[in-house]
This record gives C-alpha cells, sequence and structure tokens, in this order.
C-alpha cells in the first residue's frame, strides 16, 4: 500500500472516509422526506459563500458554511410555507447561488479560474488545518443524525402526523437543513459543490433496495458511503483521473449493479406475496370499497357541491 | 365550573363558533362541536363541506380565523400534553421516500416533545398493545410499503394507538379499506369506548360501523346541519348528496333523495 506513504494521500483518504460518512447520514433524511434535490440546491448557493470568500480573501470554508447555512434555512422556510409553487421559488434561489459564485468569483484577484476546484473537488490539497476542520463538522453532523434518529425520523416520515405528536417540528426541520448545509461544505473538497448530492443520496438508493427497515438503511448507506468515497480516492492514486466524479461514478455503477443483482428476488418476494392472498379476498376488497365508501361515486366526483337542498338528512329514502 | 381549569368531566375536544378559511375561501363558518369522554362521535358530510377542515383545526394543523378550542377543558393556547391525542391522518399510504418497517413507524408514535430521544420498555410494551390491537404483531418487521393500503391504514391507526391516547382523531380511516381493517377498525372503536376514551372520526358514510356510533354531526358548506344520534334508519344513503353506486348486476346508480 504505497499510496499511505504520502502523507497527503493520508489526508485526501481520511477526508474521503468523513464525507462518506457524513453525506448519506444527513441524505437519508432528505430523501425519506422526497428532497433528494435539497443537497444540489444548497450546493449551489453555497457557491456564492465561496465567491465571497475568494473576493474578500477570506476563508472560502468558512463563508461556504455560513451562506450554504443561510440558503438551507431560506429553502426550508419556503418549503414551509408554500407547498405548491415552492419549487419555482427554489429553482430561481439556486440558479442565483451558482450565477453569484461565478460572478463574485470573477471578481476577485485569482478570478475565475480558483473556482473549480470547489465545484469539482480538490481533494489532494486538504492541508491539516482543513482536515482538523472537517473532523470537527463531521463529528457535530453525526452526533445530530445519530443523537436525534428518533425525531427526526418521525418528522421525516409523516410531517403533520409530527406536529400532532407536538414535537418541535420546525426546529427540527431548520436543524436538518442546517446541518445538510454543514455536510456539503464539508464534502465540497472532496467531491465538489456540483457532485456533492449524489454522495447524499446515491449510497442511500442503494442501500432502500437492499433493506426494510429504516435503520438498517441508514446504517448501510453509511457504509456504502465510506466504500465508494475511500475507493474511489484512493483509485486516483493510481490511475490520473478526478476524485469527485470516479467516487460518484463508483456509486453509481454499484447502484446499477445491485439493481440488477437484487431485482429477480424481489420479482420472487412479490409473486410470493401475491400467492399469499387469496383471490376472493381481493373480491371482497373491491366489492366492499366500492359499496360501504362510495369510492366510485366519489371519485367521479358525482359527490361535489350537490347538497344545496336545505332538507335535513333526517327524512325518508328515495324509493327505488 | 371555572373555563379556564381542566376538569375530569370536560369534554375532551370542544369547539366554539369555529371558523376556517382556506384560500380566501371560508370552509367552516361558525361550527360548534363536542365529543365526550367515552363517546364515539362520527363526522360526516359531503366532499368539500369541510369536515376534513374540521378535524385538522382541532389538532393545530389549519389554523382557525375565529372560535375557540378547548382539549380536555384547557384552552388550545395552554394545552401541552399532546401525548393524550391520538392523530389519524388521511393518508394513502404509511410509507415515505426511504424504507421503515412496521414497528419503526408504529414506535414513532410513542414519541413526545418531552420524551424523543430514546424509547424504552413502556415504549416497547405500548408498541406491542397497538400492533396487537390491529392485529399487525407478526407483521412488525415487514416494510410498510410492502403492505396493502388496508394494512397501511391499520399501521397508522397502531401509530396513534400507541400514546394510548384518551381523544383518538381519525380521518376518514374507512377509505378503500378491506374487509379484515374494517373489523379492526370496529374493535378500535369498541375498545377505546369501553377504557371511556373519546373517539372522533371523519368518515364519508356510516356503513358497518353504524351500532359503534353514539352520535353523528353531519356538515354542509361548513355548517353544523345535524347533530344527534346517527340517521339509522337511512343508514349510508341519508347523507346529503349521496349518490350511490351499487355494484349490482343492473348497475343502475341511485341518487339519495337531497341531491
Amino acid at each position: 500500500m504505497s499510496l499511505l506513504h504520502y502523507d497527503f494521500m493520508q489526508r485526501a483518504l481520511l477526508a474521503a472516509l468523513l464525507v462518506g460518512m457524513t453525506a448519506p447520514s444527513v441524505g437519508v433524511y432528505l430523501v425519506q422526506r422526497r428532497q433528494a434535490f435539497m443537497g444540489d440546491g444548497i450546493g449551489h448557493i453555497a457557491l456564492t459563500g465561496v465567491g465571497l470568500g475568494l473576493l474578500f480573501s477570506q476563508s472560502p470554508v468558512l463563508f461556504a458554511v455560513l451562506t450554504a447555512a443561510a440558503g438551507a434555512i431560506v429553502i426550508e422556510l419556503v418549503r414551509e410555507r408554500s407547498k405548491v409553487s415552492g419549487d419555482v421559488a427554489l429553482s430561481v434561489l439556486f440558479y442565483g447561488g451558482i450565477a453569484g459564485g461565478v460572478m463574485l468569483a470573477s471578481q476577485s484577484a485569482g478570478g475565475g479560474a480558483s473556482l473549480n476546484a470547489y465545484l469539482f473537488g480538490q481533494l489532494t490539497t486538504v492541508s491539516p488545518e482543513d482536515l482538523r476542520v472537517m473532523a470537527v463538522l463531521a463529528a457535530i453532523v453525526l452526533a445530530v443524525t445519530i443523537g436525534l434518529r428518533k425525531p427526526l425520523f418521525t418528522v421525516c416520515q409523516d410531517e403533520e402526523f409530527a406536529r400532532v405528536t407536538g414535537l418541535p417540528v420546525r426546529a427540527l426541520n431548520l436543524l436538518i437543513a442546517v446541518t445538510a448545509a454543514v455536510t456539503v461544505t464539508v464534502a465540497m473538497r472532496v467531491v465538489g459543490l456540483l457532485l456533492v448530492s449524489a454522495l447524499m443520496v446515491v449510497p442511500v438508493a442503494i442501500a432502500q433496495q437492499l433493506t426494510r427497515t429504516f435503520a438498517v438503511t441508514a446504517a448501510v448507506a453509511i457504509g456504502v458511503g465510506v466504500v465508494v468515497s475511500v475507493s474511489g480516492t484512493a483509485l486516483t492514486y493510481y490511475v490520473e483521473a478526478p476524485p469527485g466524479a470516479t467516487i460518484v461514478l463508483l456509486a453509481i455503477g454499484l447502484f446499477v449493479l445491485v439493481g440488477v443483482v437484487v431485482a429477480p428476488f424481489k420479482a420472487r418476494r412479490a409473486r410470493g406475496r401475491a400467492t399469499d392472498i387469496p383471490a376472493s379476498e381481493d373480491d371482497l376488497k373491491v366489492a366492499h370499497a366500492t359499496l360501504l365508501t362510495g369510492s366510485t361515486s366519489a371519485s367521479s366526483g358525482t359527490m361535489s357541491g350537490r347538497d344545496t337542498s336545505p332538507q335535513p338528512p333526517k327524512s325518508e329514502e328515495e324509493p327505488r | 365550573m371555572p373555563v379556564n381549569t381542566p376538569h375530569a368531566d370536560a369534554p375532551a375536544v370542544r369547539l366554539t363558533g369555529g371558523t376556517a378559511a382556506l384560500g380566501g375561501r371560508a370552509v367552516l363558518r361558525g361550527v360548534d362541536l363536542a365529543v365526550a369522554p367515552g363517546e364515539v362521535v362520527a363526522l360526516l358530510g359531503a366532499n368539500g363541506s369541510g369536515k376534513s377542515t374540521l378535524v385538522r383545526s382541532l389538532v393545530g394543523l389549519v389554523p382557525l380565523s375565529g372560535g375557540r378550542i378547548d382539549l380536555f377543558g384547557t384552552p388550545y393556547g395552554k394545552f401541552k400534553d399532546w401525548s393524550r391525542i391520538g392523530y389519524v391522518p388521511q393518508r394513502t399510504t404509511a410509507a415515505a421516500g426511504v424504507p421503515a418497517n412496521v414497528r419503526e413507524v408504529v414506535a414513532s408514535g410513542r414519541l413526545t416533545r418531552r420524551h424523543m430521544f430514546h424509547l424504552g420498555r413502556d415504549d416497547r410494551t405500548a408498541v406491542d398493545d397497538a400492533l396487537d390491537a390491529v392485529g399487525m404483531r407478526d407483521r412488525a418487521g415487514d416494510g410498510v410499503a410492502d403492505l396493502s393500503g388496508g394494512q397501511q391504514q391499520r399501521v397508522l391507526i397502531a401509530r396513534a394507538l400507541a400514546r394510548r391516547p384518551d381523544l383518538l382523531i381519525m380521518d376518514e380511516p374507512m377509505a378503500g379499506v378491506d374487509l379484515a381493517s374494517q373489523e379492526v377498525l370496529a374493535d378500535t372503536l369498541r375498545r377505546q369506548k369501553e377504557q371511556g376514551r373519546a373517539v372522533l372520526l371523519v368518515l364519508h358514510e356510516l356503513g358497518p360501523l353504524e351500532p359503534l356510533i353514539d352520535r353523528a354531526v353531519v356538515l354542509r358548506d361548513g355548517c353544523v346541519c345535524h347533530d344527534g344520534p346517527p340517521p339509522q334508519a337511512l343508514g349510508q344513503h341519508a347523507l346529503p348528496g349521496h349518490d350511490h353506486v351499487h355494484p349490482h348486476a343492473d348497475d343502475h346508480t341511485t341518487s339519495g333523495l337531497l341531491t
């Protein structure tokens, strides 16, 4: 293992390990509440923070964390208020993040060229100081995603139900948003802002093909994240390739492979279940659904708004 | 009795003069409703009559524009003991974007603001009891997405029952469920009643649950148009705006008298 002889490579592998753990641990909640796009959006917004850092010759990582966290909170508030038109507002926010970052960086001393390192990652220049910051942030992220797993699961599984239980739903949602923002910034150096979301989502997508419980899905996703991040990074020691793209392509390859291998088993399980249910029960189900809930008339809209008669319901039944 | 102090005899929930609007349209227009402990109340009405909005306002999901809610004798704003309330939302599925098994979903019903980090032995017992109550204990390890619609509905009921609620509020629990799940629902109502606990459920029509319903409240255009014994003689045909499609061979459509 000659690659471990180099300090920069050791740091790169450690950074990959941290990102491989944290990204899926947040991503599993985003996927659970069907917001896989959120990591992407936060990544776009973080670019404006990078631009600010470059412009003022300050730490781009610090600015990226702050901007991404602010952006994530805005995303969450938009989502909370508007269930329908929210996606357009969010799209505008995301484009603004990229455009703002490119514009700010182009005005900085180094010009726009330095932006590439943040867009696509630059693993080999991770300094010991960078690694310490990443380790602290990763520890915070894991403390949240593992320590608060029960309330976070409840909120992401069914937000309305969670509200009625009296859980602090808004605080938990904002916590997920900020944690995702921190994760994006941690992962930025490894895979780049444009591919951050892939490390949050793809390991989860791989895991959920194999699992039936949330806890196991999260654990497998974290394991997959670590394996693809570390092996992808190691691979680039031997092959001239950008680590970010290598890691993401490895993950997607694994996703396809698992899908192909698992598909026949899933089909067999589905067939097994189908034969469990006697046909008569199915018939009953259909008959009763129609008979008892009036689903046929309801779905055809005949129930709606025709009850204009002033008579109370306690009158005799219509003769048939 | 002072209005602001909780009282053992207070209704589990009481709404007085409730008004609410959705998107500028008045959906509730001065609704009075109360459910006493040990009482099973059905909320009926045609689509768009406001029955779903009404129960959602009672649990805080839709803000009231006017009126007053008391829960167990405590004004809504001061009520903190949400563990006493079990809510079954109107859902077609219990699944979300990531697999979860039946036990995980039901256990999420145990969380409260003060008790959300760790679930202990009591919680496990409550979850087991809730799973038994809906006949899903043997499916506890199955993924919820792998279950039938009726079974998923039972999981949602179990999630609410795991709280051991003094007030159980269910929004259309009968929608599209199979016979076995209807029986589970009837058992649940019976048991809640025996334990002196209150139930408020939104129904499209009374159907086979009719004998278990103490009182029916019928909404029309955001107003209560009937509050009293369930319209038994008329059964499911009594509701305003009812169109009944019979799955019989002659396949004729009978319109309710009031349509």
